[in-house]
């Protein structure tokens, strides 16, 4: 599992932030249910774009389970995280779904004319008809560290990625974690930073083993310091970091440092969504089973971040909440269109769509 | 039917009946313990299922996998006795098993 993902600073093939985009459906969430989303929408016309925290699309299946096998998908004896995914954006393709990675939907709200206006933390901005939040077990975040007071410290002295190396020129810097992510910053800080020292739990490491060489070159030379232990306490003023407490083997130490970097991996976060005004069942978004549209019209919400009586957290269910919903949005899109229930198997106009005639 | 017993940090216990064949996870979440999270639900992809051994049965329970151990690197406070409680089955042979919570799963 990489985790490189949480430190990705550029945006998806949307373009740059700031840009305003006007579409049929912006679907929250590049997991398997958001991109099945895309095609059924897809079919009925109506053009997507996907946003999504993660730097590529999948979801859970990508970053939690890329190499395990899933035994559930139908006809597919055995496939894996990753496999899905990429088969589902081959399935996808014709479709032409716009993605924006590495950006989080922060804000949502109603405009006049009955459309939303979404707006993602990199500034982008999406003129929408419906929203289809696919957002599974919520937004991926970093896992913060439980030591007592981390919290005074984030964003002036505690760090979960770093989007400018020269911001920690000439600081005292604390990584923490065996992983590429832990490894790539202490590579990437080592030549700005005042002194940096590297803490994991056990004196083997998941990164890249070049990365790792790397590393052990720069301990050899005295460039970086490697300690095998635990961070157990932080001490500074205000927002200001000062030292943190090292456990050893050997026994307890205060390394100075007004720069940490702790990589934990990512957890899962149900975030902004909890501000929508939407309601909630347990940090699930409740839908009827009609159309999995939530207390809000126009709002839909399929996959794993949804709940109503019988919900099962299956991939599968997913797939049939995603075409249910796509017949629902597609009403409201297009409320006077007459919609004759196709089959891919024997409709021309939906094979043309798909391109295979 | 193996008796194990979940011991929270503040010291208060739970002994609950697992079927063999079920991981120790498993066996946590069918009996509503607290501090099993298991946010990945036993994929051995997130650590929030975290337990330290108690000494006695480290023997039994045995060493983590080298996958466990790369997990456990996104543990809080790992041990000596630390493991992933969706990487242990149940058995005959742990009837008695003694696991202690973490303070935090993060």
């Amino acid at each position: 599992m990489t985790l490189t993902s949480i430190n990705g600073s550029g945006n998806g093939a949307g373009g740059d932030a700031g840009e305003v985009y006007e579409t049929d459906v912006v679907i929250i969430g590049a997991g398997p249910c958001g991109l099945f989303a895309v095609f059924e929408l897809g079919l009925l016309d109506l053009k997507c774009h996907v946003v999504d925290i993660l730097d590529r699309p999948g979801g859970q299946c990508a970053e939690l389970y890329p190499e395990k096998p899933i035994y559930d998908v139908p006809a597919l004896p055995i496939v894996t995280g990753q496999e899905l995914t990429d088969r589902l954006m081959e399935q996808i393709k014709p479709f032409g779904p716009v993605f924006h990675f590495s950006e989080r939907i922060d804000g949502l709200t109603r405009l006049a004319d009955g459309r939303f206006r979404l707006t993602s933390d990199q500034g982008t901005q999406f003129l929408a008809k419906i929203v289809v939040i696919a957002a599974g077990g919520g937004s991926f975040t970093p896992k913060r560290p439980p030591l007592d007071g981390i919290e005074a410290f984030e964003g002036t002295s505690v760090f979960y990625s770093v989007r400018k190396i020269e911001s920690m020129r000439g600081r005292d810097i604390v990584v923490i974690g065996g992983g590429d992510s832990a490894l790539d910053w202490t590579l990437n800080l080592q030549p700005v930073a005042k002194s940096l020292t590297l803490i994991h739990r056990r004196d083997e490491f998941r990164a890249a083993p070049h990365s790792v060489e790397k590393m052990r070159a720069l301990v050899a030379d005295g460039k970086v310091r490697l300690a095998i232990g635990q961070v157990t306490a932080l001490q500074g003023e205000g927002a200001r970091l000062q030292s943190a407490t090292l456990k050893t083997a050997q026994g307890e130490e205060a390394i100075a440092c007004d720069a940490l970097l702790p990589f934990f991996g990512l957890t899962m976060k149900l975030g902004p969504i909890a501000g929508w005004g939407l309601n909630l069942h347990e940090n699930l978004v409740p839908v009827d089973t009609e159309r999995f549209e939530t207390s809000e019209k126009g709002i839909f919400a399929i996959g794993d971040i949804n709940w109503y009586p019988g919900k099962l957290k299956l991939i599968l269910s997913g797939f049939h909440e995603a075409a249910l919903m796509a017949q629902a949005a597609n009403r409201i899109v297009n409320p006077d269109k007459k919609v004759l229930f196709q089959y891919t198997t024997s409709s021309s106009s939906l094979q043309k769509k798909l391109g295979v005639k | 039917m193996a008796k194990i017993t979940f011991i929270q940090p503040d010291g208060t216990s739970q002994t609950v009946n697992a079927e063999p064949g079920l991981t120790v996870m498993e066996a946590a979440k069918l009996n509503n313990i607290e501090g099993i999270e298991a946010e990945c639900g036993g994929a051995c992809a997130c650590a929030t299922c975290h337990v330290y051994v108690d000494d006695a049965w480290r023997a039994a329970t045995g060493k983590p996998a080298d996958m466990e151990e790369d997990m456990l690197d996104f543990a809080f406070d790992v041990r000596e006795g630390s493991r992933l409680s969706c990487q242990m089955k149940v058995t005959a042979a742990l009837d008695g098993l003694v696991v202690r919570l973490p303070a935090k799963q993060f």
